[in-house]
């Protein structure tokens, strides 16, 4: 069994409870969810307004890049802050694909190519892509594209925010990690039960390549990581809008010439949701700051927190569509939005089962 | 302002005065308690110093460091955490000077006469009487005499005094009519009977008080503002139950997870995804109690505690359920129904089967599971509380 080393730092610090304060004034302002539903269904499902006040103007994209390598040098610790605040608004930004997961991927290459590409991404001018497909967890298998004469070829499906990219990071079938851009190659979106982080088909047809890392596996395994890690602040977020305006919404609605919510029956239902998001929240700061200090706990934090996560986004939004009564199935109330991001979500960087089954080796319980 | 620093001044002073190698244990823990050492959160001359409460750990680990014996505290947990801070914060300057240092140097074990047959999560509703005789005391009345029956009683056929509370008078709405007594466990008209439970053993008792008599001078707080009172007294119940620190599968998981290792015979597909569904949410439990601790310690205010318990208590029964059906054969056996009384509820060290049995109570103890979810959604979330028809009813009058 591994031993916690040293105690983790669970709370948010002052200056975290500031950048949330910022993050949620300006998803208040430019992220209304009437406006995420309605751009679900346009050309452009991703924001670029948005993740450029986010990344040109906040500089969020660089959370976790250093300060001598173009970023602002902070930790996982704030960029988990920054997506518990976008979970709650399901903001239609790649943050968590280009800011942490893509991020992390460069962390591990070195050379000039990578160097440029992280300062890049860091600004937020480049969004880029990992193109590993969505439901992948760390130390998952995935599908490589064919390298033939500096270029690639090959098709992948699956890959999350692709439409919004500029460049792509691919692993190749020689076990290297490649740069390529957005535009050598074709991006077809896929209709995606997410409509606010789509997936889309990506054709390698020679597409030019230029080589990051030889050593593909340890930094696709070092992003998802991340990703799943900091999903779990994503699916804090989601779940806690789910409660909060659940809870809202019951002490306003009457039926039976009573607030509904003083029925005992969804009293219960609310405080174990409650329950939960407490739950939920401990596991997502433990993830984060096992990340953020490198700690060697850091693999069973992460699977800890997305075991535990992901079914908590999914089952707080459900409760919220079902205690919200007829409204909640309509297209035009957002719990739609929760409900589909954190289904999707639950597969997204491995599902809560493939993070107990790793669970099982990291803390031998083996399966039978 | 005492700090660190002087603590651990204080502390090497009280261990050179009396080394802890040649000092008899009950006179080494009352001069720990005449030192301030005891709980330096208490004012001085009552066992403390008034010094932060987080202070305490600093002289814990001193003494722990120099091998000095402690109070045994689990053997006085209900004087210590819900007698002794009720006494402090409504006992008159004699009842603290009376009874604060016999209680924590475990000389004078504490019960609680809270519970009754008929008042179990309606505890407000309680019927055991207490009237006053005739008589001269500066209030006008005389001392008390008491009837009625009390259940669930742990320690009551050791402890040497009560809290208790009893109903002074039924013409009022309940709330208002409860008073707070400190009950001498020695009165003849005290009878302490087990209640043999489903684990086979009685850890608890039925106490039947029949014209128990109780001074005046014996009363904690105004006639009538028992209730109050009372709440203090739970408060720094649901406190000590939530503030616990536990390592990494310190709980219930520990034993399971053990087994799972030690015997790959047992194993099999479902029982592993239930234990590592199990081991996650013990995992999350524990973080959210240290996630807890952290924020009391920076003084924020936080709703967790609450729902610790609900979490807990649910985990116990489902971990404890699971390891009966992993042992296959042998967990049809159990390990022994002769009926005991022991003093002292520890799952450690225990079979699966009565660890079983006995979590079925942690949801019930405390306060049931569906009243705490009330109290959760009600203080924490602010929906509706439950319809009361019983607030301005006086007692007398209500249905039982």
């Amino acid at each position: 069994m591994s031993q916690v080393s040293t105690e983790p730092d669970l709370l948010y610090t002052e200056e975290e409870e500031a950048l949330r304060a910022a993050v949620r004034d300006l998803l208040t302002d430019r992220c209304a969810a009437a406006d995420v539903i309605t751009r679900g269904e346009s050309g452009v499902p991703h924001d670029p307004e948005l993740w450029k006040a986010l990344s040109q103007g906040m500089g969020l994209a660089g959370l976790l890049v250093p300060e001598d390598q173009g970023g602002q040098g902070a930790t996982h610790r704030e960029a988990a802050l920054v997506l518990e605040e976008l979970g709650r608004a399901v903001a239609p930004v790649p943050y968590l694909t280009s800011a942490v997961v893509a991020t992390e991927a460069l962390l591990a290459c070195e050379g000039p190519v990578a160097a440029g590409l992280l300062a890049a991404l860091a600004s937020g001018r480049t969004v880029g892509a990992l193109t590993v497909p969505l439901n992948v967890g760390p130390g998952g298998a995935y599908r490589t594209v064919r390298l033939e004469n500096g270029s690639l070829h090959g098709e992948l499906t699956g890959i999350a925010d692709a439409a919004a990219a500029d460049v792509l990071l691919v692993p190749a079938e020689d076990g290297g990690l490649y740069a390529v851009d957005a535009d050598a190659v074709t991006i077809v979106p896929q209709v995606s039960l997410d409509q606010t982080r789509p997936l889309a088909r990506i054709t390698f047809d020679s597409a030019p390549a230029r080589p990051l890392t030889a050593d593909a596996a340890t930094a696709v395994r070092r992003a998802l990581r991340a990703g799943a890690g900091l999903l779990a602040s994503e699916q804090l977020g989601l779940a806690d809008w789910s409660l909060t305006e659940t809870v809202r919404y019951l002490k306003e609605r009457k039926q039976f010439n009573r607030p509904v919510g003083g029925f005992q029956a969804l009293k219960h239902r609310l405080a174990q949701v409650w329950l939960e998001v407490v739950g939920t929240r401990a596991a997502a700061r433990n993830a984060a700051d096992a990340l953020a200090t490198g700690s060697a706990d850091s693999d069973v934090a992460v699977a800890v927190a997305q075991a535990y996560a992901a079914p908590v986004a999914v089952h707080a939004a459900e409760e919220a569509l079902q205690l919200h009564g007829g409204i909640g199935m309509t297209w035009e109330h957002p719990a739609h939005l929760y409900l589909k991001r954190a289904k999707a979500d639950s597969i997204a960087y491995g599902t809560a089962g493939a993070h107990r089954e790793a669970l099982a080796a990291l803390v031998d319980l083996q399966a039978p | 302002m005492t700090d660190a620093a002087e603590l651990r001044r204080r502390t090497q002073e009280l261990l050179a005065a009396h080394p802890p190698a040649e000092t008899d244990r009950l006179d080494f823990l009352k001069a720990r308690f005449d030192a301030g050492l005891a709980w330096v959160h208490y004012p001085e001359g009552l066992g403390g110093l008034g010094a932060p409460r987080r202070l305490q750990a600093v002289v814990d680990a001193e003494l722990a460091a120099a091998g000095a014996p402690d109070n045994d505290p689990r053997r006085i947990g209900i004087g210590l955490g819900m007698a002794a801070p009720t006494i402090l914060g409504f006992g008159t300057d004699e009842q603290r000077r009376r009874f604060l240092r016999p209680l924590w140097v475990g000389e004078e074990v504490w019960c609680q006469l809270f519970s009754e047959p008929g008042a179990g999560s309606d505890l407000a509703a309680l019927g055991t009487r207490a009237v006053r005789t005739d008589g001269d005391t500066p209030e006008g009345g005389g001392d008390w005499v008491i009837n009625g029956q009390k259940v669930w009683t742990s320690s009551a056929h050791v402890a040497r005094w009560a809290i208790l509370i009893a109903r002074t008078d039924p013409d009022l709405p309940k709330h208002r009519g409860i008073t707070y007594f400190i009950c001498d466990m020695t009165d003849p008209g005290v009878e302490v009977r087990p209640l043999r439970q489903i684990t086979g053993e009685a850890e608890f008792n039925e106490v039947f008080l029949t014209d128990v008599h109780i001074p005046d001078a014996h009363r904690l707080g105004e006639v009538g503002d028992g209730w109050r009172v009372a709440q203090t007294t739970l408060m720094n119940e649901r406190v000590s139950i939530g503030g616990m620190r536990i390592p990494r599968e310190g709980g219930m998981i520990g034993p399971v997870s053990k087994t799972w290792r030690e015997r790959p015979e047992l194993r099999t597909h479902d029982t592993h995804q239930r234990l590592l569904r199990l081991w996650v949410e013990s995992e999350v439990a524990r973080l959210s109690g240290e996630r807890l601790r952290q924020q009391l310690a920076q003084g924020q205010p936080g709703h967790e505690g609450a729902g610790m318990k609900l979490g807990f208590a649910r985990l116990n029964q489902e971990i404890s359920g699971l390891e009966v059906e992993l042992l296959g054969e042998e967990g049809l056996l159990y390990e022994d129904w002769t009926m005991r009384r022991p003093e002292l509820v520890d799952f450690t060290g225990r079979d699966a089967g009565y660890r079983y049995l006995r979590s079925k109570g942690n949801s019930i103890e405390g306060g049931t599971s569906e009243v705490l979810l009330n109290i959760v959604a009600e203080r924490v979330l602010g929906l509706p509380s439950e319809p009361r028809t019983d607030k301005d009813v006086a007692w007398k009058d209500l249905a039982r």
